[in-house]
């Protein structure tokens, strides 16, 4: 648990680079668990095909213990880490990082990224990417309204691509850098404009480029740092920063390597110390991993500690490389920042995988010390199979290290901790594989889990003060073996007097069916030896006992060991409660695990048939058996719907038939109306009463309408709206026209 | 005795039927147009309640909808009628175009509520 809790806070802590980092390496761990714990089930399995299905973790104190089982592997394991150097998985990773659309990264700066870490890696890209990007890069240093950054990015591109370019537009770029330089005041103005003459220097033959005030433009560079080697960015109350301090170094690497004549050396000497300073803020992972971490947060141009560390890295490498006399960096430190970069492993996007790379190519070719890796191809050894621990050393790019030898210094067996015998050895080298090995059968070592440490001892005395591995290198093996299993023996006991009843031996490492039985009044024992190729006693890490009812009800026993001898006792008359008073047949299963053991077991023994007392009305029902996982997610049972069944509808003839029906009154009505000679002489016959007359026949006409409207797709607040405006139009004509009416009807009353 | 009492009945009918007539010709035309309004409703709706016997209530509203239509406009014309009709002291100070005008104002409203029921 407590090394849990440590994890989460060093995750907290550390930036979004450093969680990439971080969590690589836990990665990396649960790989080496997964396969600890997978090499069990493998072994338990080819030793009894037809045993069981594959270890569901079926009950709670089943997959409990197989928690705490990899908690204590993940103690064991984390101690010591084992860097491995860069191999074809991260070639694999570039190219499917950084993938050309239609022949292009995008931007220089990023077709640079891509460039420099393919031609590391040792990737030909060049040719797909030339036709291009070349007419890019040509465009960028003759135009005139590119910036210095273009210009870097665009040289850098030419450095790996090498376009054709005429000298005039190295010329023309060239006196545009240096009228920038004249008047540049930020670091970057600094960096970018130095980078690219730096650039065109080595690019262009005929050019002649070269700083003549040097000196003045140290000067400038160097007012920009802060008392602890960082620097700023501007001298306009920036905020200093490690990344800049790298930015920094690389700018005045370039102006010595610029400077017609050579830089004053005291100056070189501050920057030096600077430089010492800046590697005191060194923060670190307790695996030996070293880094830069940005200590402002709230700047917008915040960089994680693999950028930062990046930078520094190359910023110190260039100005080592340009000044005589060597930087006092001790190699650990160098080494610690090789592991970081080594340990992230193989990152997710393009930016940290060109940093990482390009730090490693830097680190492989530094005139401090070039660090040496340690590494083992295979942390799990046989007996069996007589397998002999190897180790390699390599630089960080994993090409190969000088001669040198490799002495086995110490080795810790996990739980004593008393030194091994096997200890103080050198290895055996084999030139062809370039593989140091030793032979670990002649070195009577047991099973288990160990710690070695390492120490690389260099040939030639001059290459100690090149190279650098760092002093002891911690690793951890696994070395399994085959366990032998004795005295297996399975009785029944009366409990009282602790008589045996029955007894039966055991064939653990084949098939044995017993068939016991027993009542609540009685013991089950079960007991038997393991001890390791060497004769001494072994405590595997799973011992259990399972009985399983015929109803799928399963109880689980851990066994407990005294000394040499493993003994299961189950009292029923204690358990009969616990076994919810389930007579009947109880198939009993045992298993033995370890990540060491090789011949790992899980082997029904037979089964057992208990006779217990009636369940009382008060006890506990047995549960009810689990559900099976996998069918949770299968496919859901069908849904069928229901609807309602559709109304029985006439025959459509009948239908029509009864609407020509209601249509009879109607015309019973109008031939009605014609008998009664029914005559339209009372419509008005003046102008304005007769017009407002049809005014009103026509707004009920619209009224009508409208309702069928209404009918048909209107909502009723549409209808409403309109019958609003249709009946206050339909009031006032129809007033006049009923007025006028009656006016009518009370004159010829009068009269 | 039976085929004379038998004849005299169907000529006191006949007789009733003729001073029926008689007396409804001197009714004034527009109560007859009024009257022929709501023999016309009458008859629609018992056509459709025909329909709806033998074909069954699906959809119901629909066929309420209908019914009332009918019945609504047979009442409301019976309403106009009583209005009208000049015989009828009660309503001597009501013209006959404002009792017209409450008709067509009821009409329009019983058909609002009709069509939004109609579905």
């Amino acid at each position: 648990m407590e090394r849990e809790k440590e994890k989460k806070g060093r995750k907290g802590e550390r930036g979004w680079e450093g969680d990439v980092a971080g969590e690589e390496r836990e990665r990396k761990r649960d790989r080496e668990r997964e396969r600890e714990s997978r090499l069990i089930s493998f072994k338990v399995f080819s030793k009894n095909p037809r045993n069981q299905p594959p270890p569901k973790i079926k009950g709670m104190a089943r997959s409990l213990w197989f928690l705490a089982f990899l908690l204590s592997l993940s103690v064991f394991t984390c101690k010591a880490a084992v860097f491995q150097p860069i191999s074809d998985r991260h070639r694999s990773a570039a190219l499917d990082l950084f993938v050309p659309v239609d022949g292009s990264f995008g931007s220089l700066e990023e077709t640079y990224e891509a460039l420099r870490t393919f031609q590391i890696l040792g990737i030909d890209k060049v040719a797909d990417i030339n036709p291009a990007t070349c007419p890019l890069v040509v465009e960028t240093l003759a135009s005139q309204s590119s910036k210095a950054k273009d210009i870097f990015h665009a040289l850098r591109v030419n450095s790996i691509l090498r376009c054709s370019i005429d000298t005039g537009a190295f010329e023309g770029a060239g006196s545009k850098l240096q009228s920038v330089l004249k008047d540049a005041s930020s670091l970057l103005d600094f960096y970018y404009s130095i980078g690219s003459l730096v650039l065109i220097k080595d690019q262009s033959s005929e050019s002649n480029v070269f700083l003549e005030d040097a000196d003045g433009i140290f000067h400038s560079i160097k007012s920009l740092s802060q008392s602890d080697g960082r620097w700023r960015y501007s001298s306009n109350g920036a905020e200093s920063s490690t990344y800049a301090a790298g930015i920094a170094l690389e700018a005045l690497s370039g102006v010595v390597s610029l400077a017609s004549s050579g830089v004053d050396q005291s100056m070189i000497g501050i920057v030096k110390n600077d430089i010492m300073k800046l590697f005191d803020s060194l923060e670190g992972y307790d695996d030996g991993a070293l880094f830069f971490d940005e200590k402002l947060v709230d700047a917008s141009e915040h960089q994680g500690p693999l950028s930062t560390t990046s930078s520094v890295v190359r910023g110190v490498t260039a100005f080592a490389a340009v000044t005589s006399g060597r930087l006092n960096i001790p190699g650990d430190k160098i080494l610690g920042m090789a592991y970081f970069f080594l340990g992230i492993g193989v990152p997710g996007n393009t930016k940290d995988l060109f940093n990482q790379i390009e730090s490693l190519a830097c680190l492989e070719n530094n005139k401090i010390s070039i660090p040496l890796i340690l590494s083992l191809p295979a942390t799990v050894l046989s007996l069996t199979s007589k397998d002999q621990l190897k180790v390699k050393v390599n630089t960080v790019l994993g090409l190969d290290a000088p001669p040198l030898t490799v002495e086995l210094v110490q080795a810790f067996k996990s739980g004593s901790k008393d030194t091994h015998a096997f200890q103080g050895q050198e290895l055996k080298f084999d030139p062809e594989s370039s593989i140091h090995s030793l032979d670990l059968l002649s070195q009577s070592i047991d099973v288990g889990k160990y710690t070695l440490a390492f120490e690389v001892l260099l040939h030639d005395p001059e290459h100690k003060n090149i190279y650098t591995s760092g002093g002891r290198t911690l690793a951890n093996i696994f070395v399994t073996g085959v366990v032998t299993i004795d005295g297996a023996e399975i009785s029944v006991l009366d409990s009282d007097v602790g008589s045996v009843e029955t007894k039966k031996k055991l064939d653990l490492s084949g098939e044995s069916t017993v068939s016991l039985s027993a009542n609540h009044l009685q013991k089950l024992r079960i007991t038997f030896d393991l001890a390791t190729p060497l004769g001494y006693a072994f405590v595997p890490h799973q011992v259990f006992l399972k009985l399983r009812h015929e109803s799928k009800v399963e109880h689980i026993f851990v066994s407990g060991n005294s000394g040499k001898q493993f003994e299961i006792i189950l009292d029923f008359l204690g358990l009969v409660e616990k076994f919810y008073y389930l007579s009947g047949i109880y198939d009993i299963q045992l298993t033995v695990g370890d990540a060491v053991m090789e011949n790992s077991f899980l082997q029904d023994l037979g089964h057992v048939e208990l006779d217990l007392p009636e369940r009382p009305e008060k006890a506990t029902r047995p549960p009810s058996p689990p559900v099976d996982p996998y069918s949770r997610f299968g496919p859901k049972q069908e849904i069928s719907h229901i609807f309602r069944a559709p109304e029985k509808l006439p025959p459509k003839e009948l239908s029509l038939c009864f609407l020509a029906l209601t249509l009879l009154p109607f015309v019973g009505f109008l031939i009605g109306l014609i008998y009664l000679r029914v005559n339209l002489k009372n419509f008005p016959t003046s102008a304005l009463p007769a017009a407002f007359a049809i005014l009103f026949q026509a707004g009920i006409a619209a009224v009508l309408l409208l309702y069928v409207l209404f009918w048909l797709k209107l909502d009723l607040f549409t209808t409403l709206k309109t019958l609003g405006f249709l009946g206050t139009f339909l009031l006032f004509v129809g007033h006049r026209t009923l007025s006028y009416l009656a006016s009518i009807s009370a004159k010829v009353k009068s009269a | 005795m039976a085929k004379s009492s038998s004849s005299s009945t169907a000529k006191d009918a006949q007789a009733l039927i003729q001073s029926l007539r008689s007396a409804y010709s001197a009714t004034p035309t527009n109560l007859k147009i009024i009257d022929l309004y709501v023999m016309f409703a009458i008859f629609t709706g018992l056509i459709q309640v025909v329909y709806m016997a033998l074909v069954g209530s699906f959809p119901f509203n629909s066929f309420l909808s209908g019914v009332l239509s009918c019945i609504g406009t047979a009442v409301l014309a019976v309403c106009l009628r009583i209005q009208v009709n000049k015989e009828n002291k009660e309503f001597k100070d009501l013209p006959p175009e404002r009792a017209f005008a409450d008709f067509v104002l009821c009409n329009l409203v019983l058909h609002l509520v009709i069509m939004n029921f109609l579905g």
